[in-house]
């Protein structure tokens, strides 16, 4: 046992000096990106759409992932004009797919360049970077007897996971679902259909003509919503009512799951930065580098050229926004994206949290 | 040549301080042009680039593995050679430089690139990046002019050493990688009292820069030779001069980046309070081109452009022949010479000028204005700022 492993760590380290200064996996990228166990990526085998303006990709994984529970998320890394941005898509197929397989459903965003992208561009064969699946919004072990989903817009897709994994195990559900028009409403047609099974209650909002829904309005639409465990997803301001008028009047247990957990706003005055493991907080100024900023605070910053050349001084910046210097470009970073800065021309455009 | 400040004719005597920052406005509008129009063209650009260097190195090594027959070494050892130079030159020199950062994607970042070289990336970009990058052709403050072991500039002091210096520049250029990581570890400077040679930074960067030429050295002359069975000798044969290759290569196109005649050099007095029109143009006048074909800028990793590459250092390489003619033209607008020539003159340049200051200066000393002295009252500024653009009718 200890020899073979002794000679199979041997004849890998011979093979990692064939390939040095790189790793044999860097080759094996250019062949089969799904087999390199230190980068998880995705392939997209299929493209469908689901209303005018979102679609449903069905994703291979390859080496590394690690199945969903049914309402969580997965990060999706892809290459818009060039460069990478993430960002999370609820899991909507039931966990089981045939090697791994599970869907995201992506509704185009106005402004959004991810999810316009996805949905005007994304075609079959082509290769996504992902996370393994994270996320609490899910149904505890043991299910609850009375189930309240409420949602809106996009707010569907991890609900819709939920249904579609465990609706034989609930006794009772209601559905409120928000959307522009009947044909806007993502699953519309799937929701509709279980409803003529039977199966849930389903209320539709059509915020064009019935404008949007309060928290107050659930009290009337589903009058036992006191008695039921609620899950909620969609806007922030509607989960925000939410969580108000759940505390003001009473309820059963309440999950909400917001897409954007924090607004970055761009703040031309500067902000707080916080140098994480130097836990050190300074605020800095909107014209002043961030190098410059920490060192007045007394971090050890790396440094090189202090005119933005050199990448000596690049730093992880781990939430929040800062602005190049030189051309005013705005950087924006959400938890988990970790995006690498130059601390030497950038400063601070509203409080940021950088890795040092 | 002598540092500009003590030239009997100044070339930038007649630009105004106004004019040096107007040049700075115009360089920065061209920048922000490229950074605007930087995408998906570009990505795939150097993802193309990186794939063709890694099957042509690949195919070159199975091809090694039959070595034994002529026809086989040479293919193997040709393809070898130029997977060697794009690998150092288009590929790693400039992803190290940060011009693909923008991309955020991980496996292209100069954060984390390691290249076919002796010398770890880490002190590369050091020494590169940050001293030679920020200090260009300023005498006392880059080590490029001459490496630390040649005289390239009128204004460094002779002594009879630098008599040998024709010969250490062919030995420099046969083992450039070599050259290069003793550059990076500064280490006649290192190794020249105890106390240095004792330093924890030191025995540190030293440890690495073993280790890295020991995997490179295993690399090349032991595993992949072993893996061609009959043909060991034939392959070791074969890297070592794909490496002589790929040395003489990017030594020669180096040496045309600064040494050829034309291009300026600066007082280290003279960047004290540097503006940043000011940096922009001692970039301009301290580089030098290399003409020629699409194929040979990318067999130079595009440091054909150097003039290009030194007033932005961090855009992507592809796009440097696409600026060029504006640049020239500002070089035109401005009265600044542009040096530029095909490779064979420009590499004879930079030699003849290694055996012209193997000898001391020849001819009467000119009368030279005293050194300036630093004046400490000079405003702070950083390089980065950019100067306000004033409107048309000023």
């Amino acid at each position: 046992m200890a020899v073979t492993k002794t000679l199979r760590s041997g004849a890998w380290r011979v093979v990692e000096l064939i390939t040095t200064p790189l790793v044999p996996a860097d080759y094996l990228d250019a062949v089969a990106p799904l087999r390199n166990p230190s980068v998880l990526r995705a392939k997209v085998e299929a493209v469908r759409p689901e209303t005018a303006d979102s679609v449903t990709l069905t994703l291979r994984p390859g080496r590394g992932w690690r199945e969903h529970v049914p309402g969580q998320y997965v990060r999706l890394g892809v290459d818009v004009d060039g460069v990478r941005l993430w960002r999370s898509y609820s899991v909507t197929s039931a966990p089981g797919g045939r090697g791994d397989r599970f869907t995201v459903t992506v509704n185009a965003v106005p402004g959004g360049k991810v999810s316009t992208h996805l949905v005007r561009h994304a075609r079959a064969g082509m290769i996504v970077h992902l996370d393994v699946p994270a996320g609490e919004f899910t149904l505890p072990a043991t299910r609850p007897g009375k189930v309240l989903f409420v949602t809106a817009g996009s707010g569907i897709t991890p609900v819709m996971g939920m249904l579609r994994s465990h609706l034989d195990e609930l006794a009772d559900v209601v559905v409120v679902h928000s959307a522009r028009t009947p044909e806007a409403a993502v699953f519309g047609p799937e929701l509709r259909a279980l409803v003529g099974a039977g199966r849930i209650r389903l209320v539709e909002r059509h915020t064009a003509t019935q404008g949007r829904i309060k928290a107050a309005d659930l009290d009337e639409l589903v009058p036992d919503r006191a008695e039921r465990a609620t899950w909620a997803c969609g806007p922030n301001e509607l989960l925000d009512d939410i969580e108000a008028h759940w505390a003001q009047t009473g309820g059963g247990l309440l999950h909400t799951e917001r897409f954007r957990p924090t607004v970055v706003a761009a703040d031309a005055a500067g902000g707080n930065v916080t140098f994480t493991r130097a836990g050190r907080t300074v605020p800095a100024g909107g014209g002043e580098p961030l190098l410059e900023a920490g060192e007045a605070a007394g971090v050890l910053m790396p440094s090189g050229c202090r005119m933005g050349i050199c990448f000596k001084c690049v730093l992880p910046l781990r939430e929040g926004a800062v602005r190049d210097l030189r051309d005013g470009q705005l950087t924006v970073a959400e938890p988990g994206d970790n995006i690498p800065i130059q601390t030497c021309i950038n400063a601070a455009a509203g409080d940021c949290r950088i890795d040092l | 040549m002598t540092t500009l400040q003590r030239k009997d004719v100044n070339p930038i005597a007649h630009l105004t301080p106004e004019d040096i920052e107007q040049i700075g406005i115009e360089l920065d509008a061209i920048r922000d042009e490229i950074i605007e129009s930087r995408g998906e063209n570009d990505a795939r650009y150097i993802r193309r680039v990186i794939s063709v260097q890694r099957r042509l190195e690949l195919g070159s090594r199975a091809v090694l593995l039959f070595s034994l027959f002529p026809p086989a070494w040479l293919v193997g050892t040709a393809g070898l050679s130029i997977a060697k130079i794009l690998e150092n030159m288009e590929i790693g020199h400039n992803i190290m430089h940060g011009q693909w950062d923008w991309m955020r994607d991980p496996k292209i970042h100069s954060t984390k690139w390691e290249w076919d070289n002796a010398s770890p990336s880490e002190q590369w970009k050091h020494s590169h990046n940050e001293l030679h990058h920020t200090y260009t052709n300023v005498v006392g403050r880059d080590n490029d002019l001459g490496y630390g072991i040649m005289r390239v500039d009128e204004d460094q002091p002779w002594t009879p050493a630098y008599l040998g210096q024709p010969l250490y520049n062919f030995i420099n250029a046969c083992f450039f990688e070599y050259g290069i990581a003793a550059y990076d570890l500064e280490l006649g400077r290192n190794l020249k009292t105890k106390k240095r040679r004792r330093a924890p930074e030191f025995r540190a960067a030293l440890k690495k820069t073993r280790n890295k030429i020991g995997r490179q050295v295993l690399k090349d002359y032991v595993i992949h030779p072993a893996l061609s069975g009959p043909s060991f000798l034939h392959t070791i044969a074969a890297n070592a001069v794909a490496n002589l290759v790929r040395n003489l290569w990017t030594h020669s196109v180096i040496m045309c980046g600064h040494f050829p005649n034309g291009v300026e050099t600066f007082e280290r007095t003279s960047i004290e309070g540097e503006t940043r029109g000011e940096w922009y143009v001692r970039q301009m006048l301290g580089s030098a081109n290399i003409s020629g074909s699409k194929l040979m800028h990318i067999m130079t990793g595009n440091l054909s452009h150097q003039i290009e590459h030194h007033l932005f250092p961090d855009l992507p390489s592809n796009r440097y022949a696409e600026i060029a003619p504006k640049v020239r033209a500002l070089f035109e607008k401005y009265q600044l010479n542009y040096v530029t020539g095909p490779l064979p003159k420009q590499v004879a340049s930079a030699w003849a000028k290694v055996f012209r200051l193997a000898l001391p200066n020849r001819g009467p000393a000119s009368v030279r204005p005293p050194r300036k002295q630093l004046d400490p009252s000079l405003p702070k500024v950083a390089r980065w700022q950019r100067a306000e653009a004033k409107p048309a009718n000023s």
